[in-house]
């Protein structure tokens, strides 16, 4: 056991580019957790897509041993977060787990403004927060300016901050030492009931489904029966260990610790990230605070192109889904697109990276249809009913009225963007909260329907403020809203896939974009197709398809007719590969890059 | 009794390549004519000995150049094909002729030979086209090569490129008047096609010039209808107009699925289930005719499937259609498995497609539109 006064639970808080994972490579190698060879680039974020992105989608966690000046060893806790809106509620479980944090600003940028959210949500959780101006080699560095801005911008006393490359090993002893001296030790009592929060958890091969997790009150033991509280499943623990990053078993976790267990649990999705473990005996009465139920916010389908895939569709979700319980899926089936599945995320990204991962990991080729929230719609009858798909909406007459989900979201950004924000989430019908300033940067709270949010907001939002402004976002719950169903028509036939559910007043912009890009799309037939967007039986607008007028081969004697006989072999496979609507065959192009839409500008 | 038999002879040579040609052509400094006689008569023995009993309906020279070959070559071919084969009373015997002062010198000759019918390349009656087109020829050189042309052979047709860049309905309509006035009974009517690794594919490419949009072109192609049926020359193929009875035998034999003898290189051929292809290359060609005596490249065995599938392409194109029941009977098939009923009655309904027993044919607004029909209907 380690003796609570020498443990430092920390996280490392830094904009994409700014040097975090190096500084945490740097971290490892200093205290000795991997010698150099073992050192891969960025030990921390596992997945090829997070080495891609710069982002971090699961939580990692690395044990250090250090011993500081003063002669004694202590034993750091480096918890690497995820960085992203959509996983917002793993973040704020992953900074609950410790006491402070590193704050790494390059030296020559300073401040941005994603980093303002991230600080926020640590100074949220009482954390001692620890500046570290990053990249001082440069010949562009400016500490000083740098030092300025954290204290002006931010509000933190930066006179102490530690002057550092993580790149040339320099200043890496200041900030160990900064992390024993200032970061306050956790608090815990070992003889009460054990009370320990599951921070994350994912799937390993070897070792099934490995749970980590930071101990609050008693010892985690093997051996021991455990209950989830929220989840009220029972299961024995069989390892207990923590990262270096390579893992070690240990004989317990007292408290304060983080650290890693098994308990001989199959799938990911009999853990919940933030639920408390405890003894099934003599176990804690009270669970902890801000456990919150993982619920998907956006859903879309996903339909293989090469209908014959759909097993391996079907397949690979499985295995994905092994690892990330945080995605639903249940069979779809659309007229257009044939089998597929209907999906929940937590936001656009993590909707992006499960496609991203299927198609690269699984070597899938997919059709992604527009992403829609949920909606609960009360019906005439007194009954309720939550809509994840627009294609099965109820009757219309039916309804008695849409709810919609709605989220307040609070935006970091540069006065230079201001403007342009402002206009953007008043085009989405957002109502503004509050406007404050923190040193030159705006602080925009706004209430915002989620499915103005889900097309395309981060991205317009990342695009006009050239990627200065931060969003945050948490549900608020639902509103009634004057929601209507669209659907496209081609040649008077409703295409599913395309049916979307949209605000009345934006509907007919909207209807009227997706005709024009359609008709852009599907080409022309020997009749003339109309495209139309409808709402029930109301045509909101139309766009005509012309018909073909001239497909022929002008000279054709006898020796043509073998290439004539390729040709027509090339057009009849072609048209298999087309989705047939209505007597129209519509390219999956056209799906894809319709669906893509979104983009009023 | 046999039905007749058609026989292609192919002259793969000309003086210059057009920039939109991709017909099986070669530029040579020098033909032997002696070698090449000999092989072309090599070749028809070859194909003659196959198709015993059948006589001759039609000889077409196509080419390459034709009209560059001595009259006496076309007269020694001729002279062996009739030998070999035998003639059917009424054969026609047509030749492709450029229509320079040249070569219409030859004309008397050529017709001497045996040559009953030419095909003039006029191409168009307007000098920047024919310019453009990359013809050696003007307009005036052209028509005294028709005048001459109708004063030797019985019967004479000639060529037009139309739907040029840029050229206004207007313009075209002047032009196809003009040529309506000469009293040719058959004219061929093609919309320029910019087909792949001529000149005009990469002139194309590079953005030099653009060629009509497909909706200027059905424009000109309906008006090109409207006139020639207005002028007793209506279409009875996509872009072949006759004075009823003056249609070519020999075309006509393609289009309705018939047997086609083809010598020379390049040329194809059907031979009941065979389809043949010579050696493209003349030097190939030769070396074939030298090794085997014969410039075969390829003969293949073609399933009925694929022979009823060739039937439908190429018979649709005419304005008679086809006797579908007789032409499944011929391939041992039903006609649900040639035709797609269901994507036929779609088609009728929009006037595209029709059936009058015993004859499917595709209508005149159909007909700009064979390409995009055809993987609709066709079954195979």
């Amino acid at each position: 056991m380690t003796d609570l006064s020498k443990i430092r639970n920390f996280s490392i808080i830094a904009h994409i580019d700014h040097g975090k994972s190096t500084l945490a490579d740097r971290l490892i190698q200093h205290t000795g957790g991997l010698t150099e060879r073992e050192m891969s680039e960025q030990v921390l974020d596992n997945m090829d897509i997070e080495k891609e992105r710069g982002i971090t989608i699961k939580a990692q966690t690395v044990r250090l041993n250090y011993t500081a000046k003063d002669g004694e060893t202590y034993e750091l806790s480096l918890m690497d977060t995820p960085g992203h809106v959509d996983f917002a509620y793993e973040v704020s479980r992953s900074l609950a787990a410790c006491e402070g944090a590193l704050l790494v600003v390059d030296a020559a940028q300073g401040v941005e403004a994603q980093t303002l959210a991230n600080v926020y949500q640590s100074i949220e959780h009482d954390h001692e927060i620890l500046p570290v101006i990053n990249k001082i080699d440069l010949p562009a560095a400016e500490p000083d300016m740098v030092k300025q801005e954290i204290e002006d911008i931010i509000g933190l006393p930066a006179d102490d901050a530690v002057l550092a490359s993580a790149k040339a090993g320099i200043g890496i002893e200041d900030i160990l030492e900064q992390i024993v001296q200032k970061i306050p030790a956790p608090g815990g009592d070992r003889d009460a009931p054990l009370k320990a929060m599951l921070v994350d958890s994912w799937y390993d091969p070897y070792l099934g489904v490995v749970i980590l997790v930071r101990v609050i009150d008693g010892v985690l033991k093997k051996g021991l029966n455990i209950k989830f509280m929220q989840q009220g499943s029972q299961h024995l623990v069989d390892r207990v260990g923590c990262m270096r990053p390579k893992i070690e078993h240990l004989p317990e976790l007292g408290p304060g610790e983080i650290g890693f267990i098994t308990a001989q649990i199959k799938e990911v999705s009999q853990t919940a990230v933030g639920d408390t473990i405890t003894t099934v005996k003599g176990g804690a009465a009270e669970p902890l605070e801000g456990f919150k139920e993982v619920q998907s916010v956006v859903f879309c389908g996903l339909f293989p192109v090469d209908a014959a895939d759909f097993e391996k569709l079907r397949e690979s979700i499985g295995k994905l889904r092994l690892n990330d319980a945080s995605f639903t899926f249940e069979m779809e089936t659309s007229a257009a697109l044939g089998q597929g599945f209907r999906c929940g995320f937590l936001g656009l990204l993590h909707l992006e990276i499960i496609q991203e991962r299927l198609s690269r990991e699984y070597d899938l080729d997919l059709i992604t249809t527009a992403p829609s929230v949920v909606y609960r719609m009360l019906l005439n009858d007194g009954s309720e009913q939550f809509l994840h798909n627009p294609a099965d909406m109820p009757d219309i007459m039916k309804i008695a009225q849409i709810d919609e989900p709605w989220i307040k979201a609070t935006i970091y950004c540069p006065d230079d963007y201001l403007g342009a924000i402002l206009k953007l989430c008043q085009d989405r019908r957002g109502i503004q909260v509050d406007l404050t300033y923190v040193g030159g940067r705006a602080q925009l709270t706004y209430e915002l329907p989620l499915n103005e949010v889900v097309f395309d907001f981060y991205d317009r939002l990342k695009s006009i403020s050239r990627g200065y402004a931060s969003f945050d976002y948490e549900q608020i719950g639902l509103r009634e809203g004057n929601l209507v169903k669209m659907n496209i028509m081609v040649n008077s036939e409703p295409v599913d896939a395309l049916s979307m559910i949209v605000h009345r007043d934006a509907a007919e912009a909207r209807g009227r974009h997706m005709c024009e890009r359609l008709k852009d799309l599907i080409p022309r037939h020997l009749f003339k197709i109309p495209v139309q967007a409808a709402i029930g039986g109301k045509i909101i607008a139309r766009e005509t398809i012309a018909a073909m007028r001239k497909d022929v081969t002008a000279k054709c004697y006898g020796g043509d007719i073998s290439r004539k006989k390729k040709l027509l072999d090339k057009q009849k496979k072609g048209k298999k590969k087309m989705r047939e609507y209505g007597n129209v065959s519509i390219p999956q192009e056209a799906f894809i890059a319709a669906l893509r839409m979104g983009d009023e500008g | 009794m046999n039905p007749s038999l058609a026989l292609y002879i192919h002259w793969p040579f000309c003086v210059s390549k057009c920039p939109y040609c991709d017909f099986n052509s070669h530029v040579r400094g020098q033909v032997d004519q002696r070698v090449w006689l000999d092989a072309l008569l090599a070749d028809m023995r070859h194909e003659a000995a196959l198709t015993q009993g059948r006589t001759l309906g039609s000889i077409f020279f196509g080419g390459g150049t034709p009209s560059l070959m001595p009259p006496a070559t076309v007269e020694a071919l001729i002279a062996q094909a009739e030998k070999l084969w035998g003639f059917e009373d009424n054969i026609e015997i047509t030749l492709e002729a450029n229509p320079s002062s040249v070569e219409a010198a030859r004309f008397a000759d050529l017709a001497k030979a045996g040559v009953n019918r030419v095909s003039l390349g006029l191409q168009a009656l307007d000098n920047d086209a024919l310019e453009f087109l990359g013809r050696a020829h003007d307009v005036d050189e052209g028509l005294a090569a028709l005048g001459t042309a109708q004063q030797h052979f019985g019967r004479v047709t000639f060529d037009l490129i139309y739907a040029r860049p840029d050229q206004r309905a207007k313009e075209w309509e002047a032009e196809l008047a003009r040529a309506l006035s000469f009293g040719t009974t058959h004219l061929s009517l093609y919309q320029l096609t910019i087909e792949p690794g001529t000149r005009f594919a990469t002139l194309v490419r590079q953005g030099k010039f653009t060629p009509a949009d497909d909706d200027e072109a059905a424009d000109l192609y309906a008006l090109t209808q409207d006139m020639t049926l207005a002028a007793g020359l209506p279409a009875y193929e996509i872009s072949n107009h006759a004075a009823p009875g003056q249609e070519s035998a020999h075309n006509l034999a393609y289009w309705r699925y018939q047997d086609y003898a083809g010598i020379g290189p390049g040329a194809h051929g059907r031979r009941r289930t065979k389809a043949t292809q010579r050696h493209k290359k003349p030097e190939n060609f030769l070396s074939a005719i030298t090794r085997n005596g014969n410039g075969l490249a390829h003969e293949d065995t073609l399933d009925s499937r694929t022979q009823a599938m060739e039937a439908l392409l190429m018979g649709l194109r005419l304005r008679e259609g086809i006797d579908i029941d007789a032409m499944a009977g011929r391939f041992g098939l039903t006609s649900q498995q040639m035709i797609d009923w269901d994507a036929f009655t779609k088609l009728r309904d929009i006037g595209l497609i029709e059936y009058r027993k015993p004859q499917l044919t595709v209508t005149p607004n159909g007909m700009p539109l064979l390409d995009a029909i055809l993987p609709e209907v066709v079954n195979l």
